[in-house]
């Protein structure tokens, strides 16, 4: 069985439909991009996987041995987190709050798998620093960290990359398409759903694409190139000249020069 | 100097001002607990809200005689508060304007009453001491106190247990929800413990000066300290240095208590934001 099965779901506001027939299968090890126009209903579906919504119709069913609260989320910031008196420990631990339950205070092992989880993210040495002090890369940085105490199975991304630049954004792309493969640390291969505007990057990460909007497409990436909305796309993409960044993107391994960018620079 | 301390021990022979400084020390301290959580969530407001809310309820309470109004006022405020601070992020008016609305509204509603059915013939003194606190904190009894004196255990060690919880949920509430955590019952409990705290912080600050025991402790400590645990245990320590100096200096030199501890409070702030000018200049 799949880690997540989503049949027929219709997502909207009150009585308001934005998507509907949503059909579409998530399993374990798949890198899953989720794209589509601003106001398509890219983070209420998100909102709904996470069951921080009732969707309108349709079901999320959650299987292979998934619990509900072993989803991993990297939601967008919010203006509360950008003055927020906390130290990057405090924000990474606070991911195993889900497998505390009723229990007051975190066990020896919680704090092992913090200390961890912030080796994995290259963040160790910022662990006593201060959440709001730190660069919009590093900030994203000890979210995932937090959201990797929380699962080791499936991680939710929200536009991971918005507001980073070219060089840090590229970083963040690697170090999670790295998580995608269990090459970090020796780690279990994640399973990751990211919503994002940037169609090239799904193309050149992505084992699935799901595109929302007036139509509806899910298939795996080279599907995808071939489908009406991915044609789309191609043709929007030659409109602007960059045909060529396409096709080189949508080889696995494209070699520009941003992504030879050394990694270390973001722990300073 | 002698002379001081010999007024002061004189002072605190007396079993009122002997309760007023418990008193006083154990509800700077709850206030300030939650007082981070409460300034991060943006409802710095809340306080006052809240404690004006209690003012209605008191004055109805006065006008129907009611003999016990901790009966009423504690109700109505819990109630407001889950109002308020649960529908947070979704309702139809947020968060600000709601607190401003209902603060405003029950202000207007609690003075109309006191004047329309007058329980006593001193409406003025009767609304001052309210809104000011400006006596009946040396006019505690002996239950009253120890009604206060449980209920502030009872919130210390309802906050220490729920610590790691009220930060999570504090900081990240969508996250918290979607990897298990009731964030919803924690919200409610914040709201529940803010109610009662505030209903509590009346007799000693009144409800115009509640905001300053909640909001100022807090700031102050965030001049000064980067992480969560530092700053909680920062607000805790300077509210309850900062109340109880505000009541000896009341005592000593005859000011109203309140204000007096507002005023230290402030003076607090100020010598925070220069120490943290200061730090902050060094380490950067």
């Amino acid at each position: 069985m799949a880690l997540l099965s989503i049949q027929n779901l219709s997502l909207g506001y009150e009585s308001h439909v934005i998507a509907k027939d949503i059909n579409f299968t998530v399993n374990a090890g798949d890198y899953l991009y989720i794209v589509g126009e601003n106001g398509s209903g890219k983070s209420t579906l998100m909102r709904t996987l996470l069951g921080l919504k009732e969707p309108l119709g349709g079901s999320v069913l959650v299987g292979d041995g998934l619990r509900k609260n072993e989803i991993g989320y990297l939601p967008q910031q919010t203006v509360v987190q950008k003055d927020f008196p906390a130290s990057v420990r405090e924000i990474v631990l606070s991911g195993c709050q889900g497998r505390c339950g009723l229990r007051p205070f975190y066990s020896r092992e919680d704090r092992k798998r913090c200390e961890e989880n912030m080796e994995r993210m290259g963040i160790t040495k910022l662990a006593n620093r201060c959440y709001r002090e730190l660069s919009g890369g590093q900030q994203q940085r000890v979210l995932l960290a937090r959201a990797l105490c929380a699962t080791s199975k499936l991680l939710l991304l929200d536009e991971p990359v918005s507001g980073l630049d070219p060089k840090v954004t590229d970083e963040m792309y690697r170090l999670i398409s790295d998580l995608n493969k269990g090459g970090i640390m020796g780690g279990e291969a994640i399973t990751i759903i990211m919503i994002s505007h940037d169609i090239a990057a799904a193309v050149r990460y992505a084992t699935h694409i799901l595109h929302i909007g007036s139509e509806i497409f899910f298939g795996t990436k080279e599907e995808y190139l071939q489908s009406k909305a991915g044609k789309m796309f191609l043709a929007g993409m030659q409109e602007e000249g960059s045909a060529a960044a396409l096709k080189e993107s949508g080889a696995e391994t494209a070699g520009d020069a941003s992504r030879t960018a050394g990694k270390g620079g973001e722990n300073a | 100097m002698t002379e001081i301390i010999e007024k002061l021990s004189f002072y605190l022979s007396h079993p009122f001002v002997q309760r007023a400084v418990i008193v006083g020390v154990l509800i700077a301290l709850c206030s300030s607990l939650l007082g981070v959580t409460l300034v991060l969530k943006r409802f710095s407001f809340i306080g006052d809200g809240l404690s004006h809310v209690a003012f209605g309820a008191m004055t109805i309470a006065a006008v129907t005689n009611l003999t016990n109004n901790i009966l009423l006022v504690m109700p109505v405020t819990v109630i407001t508060a889950i109002l308020l601070l649960r529908s947070g992020q979704n309702a139809k008016i947020k968060g600000d304007a709601a607190v401003a609305m209902i603060s405003v509204a029950s202000l207007a509603f609690g003075y109309l009453i006191m004047n329309l059915f007058p329980s006593s013939s001193n409406i003025s003194a009767d609304v001052c001491s309210t809104l000011f606190g400006s006596v009946s904190i040396l006019t505690l009894t002996n239950v009253e106190v120890w009604t206060c004196t449980i209920l502030s255990i009872v919130v210390v060690i309802v906050f220490i247990l729920f610590y790691n919880k009220i930060f999570a949920v504090t900081f990240d509430e969508d996250f918290s929800k979607a990897t298990g955590t009731k964030a919803d019952a924690y919200n409610l409990l914040i709201a529940i413990v803010t109610a009662v705290i505030i209903v509590l912080a009346m007799n000693l600050v009144g409800s115009l000066l509640i905001s300053a025991l909640v909001i100022f402790p807090a700031l102050s400590a965030m001049r000064v300290f980067r992480n969560f645990r530092s700053v909680t245990i920062c607000s805790a320590v300077l509210s309850v240095c900062c109340a109880f100096l505000g009541i000896i200096i009341s005592i000593l030199y005859g000011t109203p208590i309140g204000s007096t501890i507002v005023a230290v409070d402030t003076v607090a702030f100020l010598i925070c934001t220069l120490v943290g000018l200061l730090c902050g200049g060094r380490s950067r």
